[in-house]
């Protein structure tokens, strides 16, 4: 037993003492661990991030067939595309040379998964981000495009690195990207497109 | 700073002890009226009916000349539980989305050039100065013919903001009293102290019903100084007890090592 | 592998192995815990050293995020503070963490700085562990006066306007000293981002040099006691202090309770009186810096009024400027005005303690006033009180040489704790 004010000897009580110990750390572990909650959160989108990314009308009347628009929404770039029946068409036949034809992988609402991954079949709405890396496709609408093929049925293309999805961005075997193109939650109430507003009581318009 | 003592000899001095009692009791309650500096605002801010009110209140009268342009709409709505489409039927001007701020229609320098000064943005105004100034301010209009709005106000003394709440609470006067005190210097000087207010018109709402207004509004305002406040304080309630829980744990460790010293 | 200076050291195996390898950490923790030993009569007074590095800490932690969403800059300050307030998830609690905190920071130092002076703490061999705290100290209220100015409200600015006039005082340079620390012929812009450039890098760095200095400091002779006596010079047969304990598990143990009642009073502010009416947060700051409108009464935050209490006292603003800057530069000759031959003012004599007890009843007494307006009752009471401030310090080589001091024991005097 040492000289100065510290007893070393059996009158110990290890076992209560690794108890409280673990307690303690336990206790202040958990602490720490809410104490992390307020920082972690204040990275989240703030209010002003999610006021400026509340959905986005558009007026579909506006939108000739054949054309594409594009619009923003949280900080994405939206495209809308009118479908001619022609372009619909060319959807089929093709799911062999197809990476995920059915969309089981790709990301899209419930009621975009059917054979024109949409809810309106003229209406196509897409996000414009390859799935790739992120760049922005291009439009290719036009079937045999010389760069593309004589089998081209029309569609996106991505200058990056040479991505393919088809008219209703399913994307094309040889294609670096893995997924079809992404698709945002959406609704359409007459000619009007609301992009970011999800009702999932209302399936197709 | 330090005016002498107000010379005036109280009533129930010359009536005799039972008038006393009573007068005495009218005594306080006219002294109260008189300290105006002194009324409390007294609001619960999570009294949700209250601030469903005030935020009513303040966008039917308030709103056309001073912005909120720290809150959103949308932000009132969830927090005062009001569904869209309430909010937009009852509160959203029109052309005003829920997620936008707060803004009034009155261009500033129109404001400016009419009243004098830019009419200020309110987001703050509690945090600020006070929900117990607040509330003085929107109960102390009377009638100066002097002013160029024809009103003043005893909280703010050559307030440039009109009685835009006349048409709720009526047109009053204010009741001076000239007093005798002793300045600082030790001379007499003659002094106009307010005494109480007299109603000129009366407004469309009782006395009560208006006071009740202008609770609610100032209640609203609290709210809108800080929105975090109700959620502040109840977080807090759980931190404290887990700290004051963990403490006493780490109290008990200490003492426990602590055996050893002697 | 053995540690290259003591062959004789066990060795470490695994992930733990290959850092203390390549790391003094075992050495650091015989030296500095285990191995440290300190006084075991350490009472309520020594627990607002670890508190102050949690404060440091505290505020450095909030400092950063709130930098990640501040914007600096005149017309962007204030309503950046409100969007953090308001948008920014927690971001109240962040902004208002920092906010108490600082106050804490001081509370916390004070009481530091009282412990030194109760128990002579500063005394030799300490003067330099005493100095580097000043130095703390010093930073410190440079480092909360910008950070006071960052959200640019009314009082911000008046602050800032009144504080940084003062130097102007200075003979010869004050005039063109005062415009190079502005950048402006007002507080404007460019004192704005200097002072968030001082604020978030450079002081912190300062600060946090200037405390391992204060630490290393300390450690090179121990610390002292309640009893003033120096405890090396008491071993037993294997070389240890009778009177020391090792620092872990003894005082780990207990600061962590200390830290947890901290850490009540912070939460008990932070989430029910962050404001604490209008002391911590002030009304006139919820207001933007509005150089045509000053506020109806300028004051400092609590922790800066007693020295500004002295500077208003003095109906001369260029000897009251003076005084208040010797006021805060008393201290630092305290290691040299104490000329008592005891440390504590456990065994010094009668006038020892009611210098000190006079010191710190004038101090809180100048604090209070100097949140009241400069009129009337409150500046003669404040005239009363600066006078036996620095009377502390000026007379000090006398009566602590004069007096009759109580005989110093061998032994600490302990009672154990329950």
């Amino acid at each position: 037993m040492a000289d100065n004010g510290v007893i070393t000897d059996d009158s110990v009580d290890t076992s209560r003492r690794k108890f409280l110990t673990t307690a303690t750390v336990a206790l202040g572990a958990a602490g720490a661990a809410f104490a992390l909650v307020p920082f972690v959160s204040s990275w989240k989108p703030s209010e002003r991030a999610r006021a400026l990314g509340a959905p986005t009308d558009l007026d579909l009347a506006k939108v000739e067939p054949g054309q594409m628009t594009i619009l923003t929404w949280r900080k994405q770039q939206i495209y809308v595309v009118k479908r001619t029946p022609e372009m619909l068409a060319s959807l089929a036949n093709h799911d062999a040379r197809l990476k995920d034809p059915q969309s089981e992988k790709s990301e899209q609402p419930e009621y975009a998964k059917n054979a024109s991954r949409a809810v309106r079949p003229d209406v196509l709405v897409l996000i414009g981000v390859c799935t790739h890396l992120g760049c922005l496709p291009k439009q290719r609408f036009e079937p045999g495009v010389a760069e593309l093929g004589a089998d081209w049925p029309g569609g996106f293309f991505c200058p990056c690195h040479g991505s393919r999805f088809d008219l209703a961005g399913r994307v094309f075997e040889g294609s670096p990207a893995s997924v079809n193109l992404r698709i945002p939650p959406y609704q359409i109430a007459g000619e009007t497109l609301t992009v970011g507003v999800d009702s999932s009581q209302k399936g197709a318009a | 700073m330090l005016a002498g003592a107000v010379v005036a000899v109280p009533t129930w001095a010359a009536e005799g002890p039972e008038a006393g009692a009573k007068a005495e009791e009218e005594g306080h309650a006219a002294q109260a009226a008189r300290d105006f500096k002194h009324w409390k605002a007294e609001n619960e801010v999570t009294n949700l009916p209250s601030l469903q009110r005030g935020a009513r209140n303040f966008t039917g009268y308030c709103l056309g000349c001073h912005s909120l342009k720290y809150v959103r709409w949308s932000r009132v709505g969830e927090d005062l539980d009001i569904p869209e489409e309430q909010l937009e039927k009852f509160l959203l001007p029109p052309g005003d989305k829920p997620a936008d701020y707060i803004l009034t229609s009155m261009p500033a320098q129109d404001a400016a050039n009419w009243f004098g000064k830019t009419p200020p943005d309110l987001s703050l105004i509690v945090r600020a100065r006070g929900a117990d100034y607040v509330y003085q301010f929107l109960k102390t209009f009377h009638v100066d013919a002097s002013k160029p709005t024809g009103v003043n106000n005893l909280r703010l003394e050559g307030t440039a903001m009109p009685h835009v709440l006349s048409e709720l609470e009526g047109v009053k006067k204010a009741v001076y009293q000239v007093e005798e005190t002793k300045g600082e210097d030790g001379k007499p000087h003659t002094e106009r102290v307010f005494q109480k207010f007299e109603t000129v018109v009366p407004g469309r709402l009782s006395a009560a019903d208006y006071d009740a207004f202008v609770r609610d509004t100032v209640n609203f305002l609290d709210y809108a100084s800080e929105p975090a406040q109700v959620k502040r304080r109840s977080l807090g309630v759980w931190v404290v007890l887990f700290l004051i829980a963990f403490t006493w744990l780490a109290m008990l460790l200490k003492k426990e090592y602590w055996k050893d010293v002697h | 592998m053995a540690n290259p200076s003591n062959p004789n050291a066990p060795k470490y195996t695994g992930l733990k192995g290959w850092f203390y390898d390549r790391l003094p950490i075992a050495e650091f923790i015989d030296t500095q815990l285990t191995g440290y030993f300190a006084p075991k009569n350490f009472n309520f007074w020594y627990y607002f050293g670890v508190l102050s590095l949690v404060a440091l800490v505290l505020q450095l932690v909030t400092g950063i995020f709130l930098t990640m969403f501040y914007k600096v800059g005149e017309a962007t300050a204030f309503d950046s503070v409100e969007f953090i307030m308001r948008e920014v998830q927690f971001g109240w609690l962040i902004r208002y963490l920092h906010s108490t905190g600082a106050s804490f920071f001081f509370i916390v130092v004070y009481l530091h700085m009282f412990r030194a002076m109760l128990y002579g703490s500063y005394k030799r061999p300490r003067e330099l562990l005493w100095l580097f705290g000043m130095a703390v100290y010093l930073a410190l209220m440079a480092e909360a006066f910008m950070g006071y100015v960052l959200p640019w409200g009314n009082m911000s600015f008046w602050g800032a306007q009144v504080i940084v006039n003062l130097f102007s005082t200075i003979p010869a340079i004050g005039g063109p000293l005062v415009e190079w620390i502005r950048g402006d012929y007002g507080i404007a812009d460019a004192t704005l981002n200097r002072f968030f450039s001082l604020h978030v890098v450079a002081v912190p760095l300062a600060l946090i040099l200037l405390v391992v200095l204060h630490l290393v400091a300390l450690r090179h002779h121990g610390s002292n006691n309640p009893d003033g006596i120096e405890i090396k010079k008491n071993l037993d047969k294997s070389g240890k202090p009778v009177d020391g304990i090792p620092f872990h598990p003894y005082y780990t143990v207990k600061d962590l309770v200390g830290v947890g009642v901290f850490l009540i009073a912070l939460a008990i502010v932070v989430f029910f009186v962050p404001t604490l009416g209008g002391l911590f947060l002030e009304g006139p700051n919820f207001e933007p810096a509005n150089p045509l409108s000053t506020p109806e009464h300028i004051a400092p935050v609590w922790y800066f009024t007693p020295y500004y209490a002295i500077l208003r006292a003095v109906p001369d603003q260029q000897l009251g400027a003076l005084l208040m800057f010797l006021a805060v530069a008393a201290f630092i000759f305290l290691p040299w005005l104490d000329r008592s031959p005891v440390k504590s003012i456990r065994y010094k004599g009668w006038m020892s303690k009611l210098a000190l007890t006079v010191f710190a009843v004038s101090f809180i007494a100048l604090g209070y006033l100097g949140l009241q307006p400069a009129e009337g009752v409150y500046v003669f009471y404040a005239r009363v009180f600066a006078v036996l401030y620095f009377a502390f310090f000026f007379l000090m080589p006398f009566y602590t040489r004069m007096e009759q001091t109580k005989p110093v024991p061998e032994r600490l005097t302990y009672h154990a704790h329950a």
